[in-house]
């Protein structure tokens, strides 16, 4: 579904991204594991084309984002805060976006519908703009807004972050009965090793813009993550 | 500590996004500045004699209008002069006390040039006051509670925050009362003016401006102090979301989507509410052209083709040259989501189109001035609609601006306007219509210079969607430039 093919991006000479290839096949839940800095952002803003990459391509679905724009059409995304309208209500921000991908208000609502628990009766129907929401609930608008309209991938930055222990297990719901479909493929980047390993199939680790793991989740994978990032396993290989 | 807190407003005050813009707007700041002090001290040299001149007595006839200057002062405090709550945030945690912080953000604002300006103004005026014969004492007294008044402005403006209702009812109150005194029926400087004077003759009545100067910064303090906490005085203001589902505007069918969004936009954002009110200004700049009043200054027929379309394109202006910055905050959804973006161009367009049409109405009764004032007008009207509002968009596509949706200010004289390109296009605007007229007007007649005008603005209609799919060009050739750049110190 989705190919990184020879991806680099730097910025005055400075790598920070810098990815031989990747192929996500269709239907995958593909999680993004690394600290700061490890070019996560970069590797999401890439794939949807709002930065250049310095060389190679992303293909999304055979079409190159940099390219087509056709991808637009199956693709939704959510990446930080710039991605809502601040003086809409939550209601009309997902219509909007609704119009946009040919939804009707009807398909919306009854979408919505669904999420009645996630939304914990504090965003339908308050009659307050995004902007005046906690960063909590405006997570919880812009993920749930890259459901509408059946899109066939979704990427989603950091979602964990900022949601309360409640939302946070919700969330992990809705992203495994996603992953459980067979035609959407999910994209999620986090720092939560517990989180991403409960809901990815398949873990990629960055560290400085480079691939250091490629792991299909299994028991283990959570100890192994742990292992790395608390940085025994590079004492065990340098023994080596 | 006082040290710490002067510190921090230096490094706020030059490392502000405002403070780096390019050198040649600066320049243009400092020469506007130096422009404003000019004419206050102008103001304050020349009102003496002007006066006396025209046969009135200086100080008495200052004294008589002073009442509505200082109201006036109180009135563009509102409007202008922001609270300095903004950095106050962050000092709570410290170990500073808040008496502390109160007496330092109170006395932040005593420094503001909304306070010192009045000294252009006051200080010439004194000085030469004093140099025509008048009582030193006098003068120095009335030169102290003129003070005190502009500084009780400033601490009656800490309380004022936010009651819009008891500031437009005082400008209402003082609107009347204008009115009242210039039609003969009342007038309210017959009681202030011997407050005023007093001052001066009395010397010692000086001391009741500086007992309520003590008194109002002792209460703007304890008021302040009462409402240092997060969800009182520091709060962010919540406000309910308005406007219905402006179900009406699905008719305009795929265009609805846009239209939707942009009607909120200017609904609900303060710098968008400034476009459109200055946009109603701009409607009286006409007075400026038609009127006998300015007459010699802008004599020559075409000046009122001039003016016809800046009354009628106010808004156009405007707004038209910040698309699409005003989407700058969430450009990155847009430039995710599957935008169609020649119904996004349109939208803006036919907003600009109402906002033209409702201009032109609005400007009718300009015909008291004359039949070929409305023609001038219509036509200029015609020429904006059919050029211009193409025109103002491809400036846009080149301005890479953020707006802060949520700030009034830098609505007036925005850094972006000093881009080349956009200046180049905004020559067209203006000259275009001017030229035309001009060439029309002096081979065959005035009627020959409006027709050509119009036809211009009719021919301008076809382009429309050749303008569309070049300004769509620019979007796609600018696209990353464009996002960076809205990134940037929002």
């Amino acid at each position: 579904m989705i190919t990184i093919h020879n991806l680099s991006k730097s910025y005055n000479g400075v790598t920070v991204l810098n990815l031989e290839g990747i192929e996500i096949p269709r239907g995958q839940a593909f999680g993004l594991v690394g600290n700061n800095g490890a070019g996560k952002t970069t590797l999401f803003s890439c794939l949807l084309d709002l930065i250049q990459p310095t060389t190679g391509y992303i293909k999304n679905k055979e079409l190159k984002v940099n390219e087509s724009e056709d991808w637009k059409n199956h693709t939704a995304s959510f990446i930080d805060e710039t991605f809502l309208i601040g003086y809409l209500t939550p209601e009309e921000y997902f219509y909007f976006i609704g119009d946009l991908r040919g939804q009707n208000k009807a398909d919306v609502d009854s979408l919505l519908a669904g999420f009645e628990d996630f939304f914990n009766d504090e965003i339908i129907g308050k009659r307050k703009y995004l902007r005046d929401l906690s960063k909590g609930n405006q997570k919880k608008v812009g993920i749930v807004a890259t459901l509408i309209g059946n899109p066939e991938v979704i990427i989603l930055d950091e979602p964990f972050a900022n949601l309360d222990p409640t939302t946070q297990i919700r969330l992990k719901e809705i992203i495994k009965k996603m992953a459980m479909d067979r035609d959407v493929t999910v994209l999620v980047s986090s720092h939560d090793l517990q989180h991403v390993t409960e809901v990815c199939e398949r873990i990629v680790v960055l560290e400085k813009g480079e691939q250091v793991k490629d792991i299909m989740t299994s028991p283990a994978t959570l100890k192994e993550l742990e292992n790395y990032f608390s940085g025994e396993q590079k004492l065990s290989q340098e023994e080596e | 500590m006082i040290k710490q807190f002067i510190g921090l407003e230096w490094k706020a005050f030059f490392r502000s996004a405002s403070f780096k813009v390019n050198l040649a707007l600066k320049i243009l700041m400092i020469f506007g500045a130096f422009w404003m002090i000019f004419s206050l001290g102008m103001m304050g040299v020349g009102l003496y004699f002007g006066l006396e001149k025209a046969g009135y007595e200086p100080l008495a006839t200052v004294n008589k209008f002073m009442i509505y200057y200082l109201v006036a002062d109180l009135l563009i405090r509102y409007m202008g002069q922001k609270m300095p709550v903004v950095n106050i945030q962050p000092l709570l945690l410290l170990p500073f006390t808040k008496p502390k912080i109160v007496k330092f953000a109170l006395g932040k604002t005593i420094l503001a040039f909304w306070n010192w300006m009045h000294a252009f103004f006051f200080v010439p005026f004194s000085i030469i006051l004093i140099a025509q014969g008048y009582s030193l004492l006098g003068v120095i007294a009335w030169h102290l509670a003129m003070f005190c008044f502009i500084y009780i402005n400033n601490f009656i403006n800490v309380f004022l925050n936010d009651k819009l209702w008891f500031v437009i009812s005082v400008a209402a109150v003082f609107a009347v009362l204008g009115y009242a005194q210039y039609a003969g029926m009342f007038d309210i400087t017959a009681y202030t003016y011997p407050f005023f004077q007093s001052l001066y003759e009395a010397q010692w009545t000086v001391a009741l401006p500086i007992a309520a100067l003590v008194v109002t910064a002792m209460f703007a303090f304890k008021y302040f102090l009462a409402r240092l906490y997060l969800d009182a005085g520091l709060a962010k203001k919540v406000s309910v979301a308005s406007g219905g589902d402006l179900g009406w505007v699905d008719r305009f069918g795929k265009l609805s989507t846009f239209l939707k969004n942009d009607i909120r936009l200017i609904l609900r954002n303060k710098r968008s509410k400034t476009t459109v009110i200055m946009s109603v200004f701009f409607l009286f700049y006409g007075l400026l052209f038609f009127t006998d009043f300015a007459g010699a200054v802008y004599e020559g027929p075409f000046w009122k083709m001039f003016a016809a379309v800046f009354v009628t394109g106010g808004f156009l202006f405007s707004f038209g040259q910040f698309v699409p910055s005003w989407d700058s905050a969430y450009y990155p959804l847009m430039m995710t989501q599957n935008i169609k973006y020649k119904e996004y161009l349109e939208s803006k367009w036919l907003l600009m189109v109402v906002a033209t049409v409702i201009s032109t109405v609005l400007c009718i009764p300009y015909i008291y001035f004359g039949w070929d004032i409305l023609i001038a007008i219509l036509v200029g009207a015609v020429f904006n609609l059919g050029i211009n509002t193409h025109l103002v968009l491809l400036g846009g596509a080149y301005i890479k601006t953020p707006i802060d949706l949520q700030s009034a200010k830098k609505a007036f004289g925005d850094k972006s306007s000093f881009n080349l390109k956009t200046l180049l296009l905004s020559l067209p605007k203006m000259l275009g219509p001017i030229v035309l007229y001009a060439i029309g007007q002096f081979t065959v007649g005035p009627w020959l210079g409006y027709v050509l005008v119009a036809l211009a603005g009719i021919i301008g209609f076809a382009f429309r969607d050749k303008v569309f799919n070049q300004i769509i060009k620019i979007y796609k050739s600018e696209k990353y430039a464009t996002l960076e750049a809205y990134k940037q110190n929002k």
